[in-house]
């Protein structure tokens, strides 16, 4: 990994021209009503939000690629943790369910988390010759004493008013405590994650992480006590007002008389805009704190380890230790995205984690943005999730424009049916030529 | 009779259907290993290939019923699999041109080459799709048995009958056949040679002669046979989907890893670990126990519940790689 990415010369415009642009294509969607542009402000915000958590993301996934260069292709994972946080702490409680298992699922948790502890302790004590057979007894042990504990509790939960619920619920607190929530959960299965895979090289860690991220988002699927698996979790509470209220609203209803709108637009583009504030918010004081780490020494020595990890051992910086570190903050600030999306939805779709759009598309964000420029992620997140988007539209029409000349047949039909796959072309295009022709991103690194 | 029933049920459920996605794992980590041992990265879009290439294999497989040609008992795609190869090994050899080869001239760091594999696989996904559509392909005719239940009943007055699929059997022989010209292509051949030789050492293969962008493209239009073979029988044996073939990669690079990425043998190996281990642990035992007369009360004896398949092959990487970190065959890291 003993790459020179220092910095070629490179204009300080380029972020304040990327940003400007970014605005004219969201002013442009507001207001342009054309073959490109919808014309619609609640479009345009709504387009705006998921790139601001989209930006939070890339700026996770910065933190581990461009400051350390650890390859993690586990994003979705971490995302799908995070967003675990709103159900387990904003929606209501299932009656009975927690008296029906609770106690004993989270006593089979730590069993299960304790024999893993065991077994790594095990390894490390126990004489040669003894270590295989007794780390195998610590597992089979610790086995089957979790699957005894665990498998009883769980048919419990599920039957505690299956048809309705069948799942823990949560603990019925604002939401926006879960959004520091979602951080600590993710922040907690990447160190675990960190304690096993960091030890590996770039390739290999990008292959345990992929594994990782699909794991865990099978366990979301497939544990239906927890997150009710493809049922999905449903009405989880809001930190903005609902859209129905503000439209009964006598007050709202004249302010909506005085922008001259509809007063169910109205209510869209104002819930829109306190979600946009809230994740700006949250997104400007994530890079102002990013900025302020990479500025300090702490900063220089993580760059420093990222371009020579041999010279940064030989003067005593502890490389493993770091990278443990940058790959937890990396994955709980994904986690905190993931949180917030899921808070923007309102629902949690454990089958929505899907690792082409949420991890792939992510790292495109990066590469695009700017790889080691928090400004460059950010502004990469919004532009990339602008143009995904968008691709759905312009695509088929693309595609129409295309065939056009084609007599009308199954062949057409056919491609026309199948234009909206062309953002993933799309996707893959934009990255390439980035690599090719700016491989350091729009925004370079400074 | 009780121990033979066992035996069948562990067939039946256990070894065939294990060996078969055995030998479909081996050419997928074959084909991972071929292109790690002498382009030296790990190529991301190898899931999505192995998609493309059977979707022009499925095309062609209709092209060829359509005009009425089959192979009787054998799955028409057999035909079609040299058009599948040869338009997946043109494919490939216009990315190596269009992508790949500009790094390699650069001498880029292997992971700017997997991330360009990242975006050649956003490309290929696409173009997969749109080529074929989502849906899942059935396109197994011909025989669908050769044993089949009842009829292995029948013959042995056993209780459980064995099921053989043609598929599964075509999966195994196609698989011996293309492992055993792989290798006697390595050993024997001047490319094959050359090929070794460049992925052993570089600079002493560029010393001795060895035109390395012929080395290139040779590794290319095998990975692309691999690929295309490895894919076309999945899809019979299973069904074809794209989205399968992205999923797919785990295993696969599992097994690549397993075994040592840059061992062929090493994959070939992985394939069967990676395969029976998902298979054994995800499999409720209960009935096979039964048979050798123990008795199990209510619990089914599985140790893991099937959606974890992908998660069987992740923690047997993991623990290979804490113990061997590359890998059981001692493979190569860049």
């Amino acid at each position: 990994m003993a790459t020179s990415r220092q910095a070629e010369a490179s204009s300080r415009w380029r972020a304040p021209i990327m940003a400007l642009v970014l605005v004219a294509l969201f002013v442009l969607e507001g207001t342009t009503s054309n073959a490109l542009f919808t014309g619609s402000w609640n479009t345009s915000l709504a387009i705006l939000n998921m790139g601001l958590i989209s930006a939070i993301m890339a700026l996770g996934l910065n933190m581990q690629w461009g400051y350390a260069g650890l390859f993690n292709s586990g994003v979705v994972g971490f995302l799908a943790i995070g967003g675990l946080a709103p159900v387990l702490i904003s929606v209501a409680p299932v009656e009975g369910a927690w008296g029906a298992g609770g106690p004993r699922v989270i006593l089979a948790i730590i069993v299960g988390l304790g024999t893993l502890a065991l077994s790594a302790m095990t390894w490390k004590r126990a004489g040669r010759k003894l270590r295989v057979p007794a780390i195998l007894t610590v597992l089979i042990i610790g086995f089957v004493a979790y699957r005894w504990l665990f498998d009883p509790a769980v048919d419990a939960i599920e039957a505690n008013q299956s048809a309705q619920f069948g799942n823990l619920g949560g603990l019925g607190l604002p939401v926006l405590i879960s959004w520091p929530v979602g951080a600590l959960f993710a922040a907690a299965a990447a160190w675990g994650v960190g304690k096993v895979a960091l030890g590996l090289r770039s390739d290999y860690l990008a292959i345990a992480t992929l594994g990782i991220g699909e794991i865990i988002v099978a366990v979301l699927k497939n544990e239906e006590w927890l997150a009710r698996g493809v049922k999905n979790v449903t009405s989880i509470p809001r930190p903005v007002p609902y859209e129905i209220n503000l439209q009964q609203d006598p007050d709202f209803q004249s302010l909506a008389n005085s922008w001259s709108m509809s007063v169910a637009e109205a209510s869209g583009i104002w819930v829109k805009l306190c979600y946009a504030g809230l994740f700006a918010v949250v997104l400007l004081l994530l890079i102002l704190l990013a900025e302020l780490a990479l500025k300090s020494p702490w900063g220089r020595m993580m760059r420093s380890i990222r371009d020579n990890e041999v010279a940064a051992e030989a003067m005593g910086k502890d490389v493993t230790g770091r990278h443990l570190q940058i790959f937890v903050i990396g994955c709980a600030v994904m986690g905190l995205a993931g949180a917030m999306m899921i808070t923007q939805d309102g629902l949690m779709a454990p089958t929505q984690y899907n690792p082409l759009r949420y991890t792939f598309v992510i790292w495109v964000m990066v590469i695009v943005g700017g790889s080691g420029n928090n400004w460059g992620a950010a502004l990469g997140g919004i532009l990339i999730w602008f143009l995904w988007i968008k691709a759905e539209s312009w695509g088929p029409q693309l595609i129409g424009l295309l065939t056009s000349p084609l007599p009308a047949g199954d062949i057409k039909s056919h491609l026309l049916a199948s234009s909206p796959h062309m953002r993933f072309i799309a996707m893959g295009l934009i990255l390439l030529l980035v690599l090719r022709f700016s491989p350091r991103g729009l925004v370079p690194e400074k | 009779m009780e121990p033979i029933n066992a035996l069948i049920v562990f067939l039946n459920f256990v070894f065939i259907p294990a060996a078969a996605y055995g030998a479909q794992l081996a050419l997928g980590a074959l084909g991972i290993t071929l292109i790690y041992g002498i382009l030296r990265f790990s190529n991301f879009a190898h899931g999505d290939t192995m998609a493309l290439g059977t979707a022009i294999t499925i095309l062609a497989t209709w092209g060829l019923q359509s005009l009425g040609i089959t192979l009787g008992p054998l799955p028409t795609a057999l035909l079609a699999l040299p058009i599948g190869i040869a338009g997946c090994a043109l494919a490939v050899l216009a990315t190596d041109r269009s992508v790949y080869r500009f790094y390699r001239r650069k001498k880029s760091d292997p992971i700017i080459l997997v991330m360009a594999s990242v975006g050649v696989m956003f490309i290929t996904n696409g173009l997969t799709r749109l080529l074929i559509g989502v849906d899942e392909i059935r396109f197994d005719d011909g025989a669908r048995f050769i044993i089949n239940v009842r009829d292995f009943r029948e013959w042995t007055g056993l209780s459980e009958g064995l099921a053989l699929r043609s598929t599964q059997l075509i999966t195994v022989v196609m698989a011996v056949i293309v492992v055993w010209a792989l290798f006697w292509f390595l050993n024997r051949t001047k490319s094959g040679k050359a090929m070794r030789a460049y992925s052993d050492n570089e600079d002493l293969a560029l010393l001795s002669g060895i035109d390395p962008e012929r080395v290139v493209r040779m590794t290319w239009i095998i990975a692309a046979a691999l690929m295309t073979i490895a894919g076309v029988l999945y899809g019979l044996d299973k069904a074809f989907r794209p989205f399968n073939y992205f999923q797919i990669l785990l295993p696969i690079f599992a097994s690549a890893i397993v075994g040592g990425l840059g061992s062929p043998i090493g994959a070939i190996a992985g394939g069967f670990i990676v395969a029976f281990s998902e298979v054994a642990i995800t499999y409720p035992w209960k009935k096979v126990v039964e048979y050798l007369g123990f008795d199990t009360g209510s619990s089914l004896l599985q140790l893991m519940s099937t959606e974890y398949k992908f998660a069987v092959s992740f923690v047997i990487l993991i623990i290979v790689l804490l113990f061997r970190p590359t890998g059981l065959f001692r493979g190569k890291s860049v």
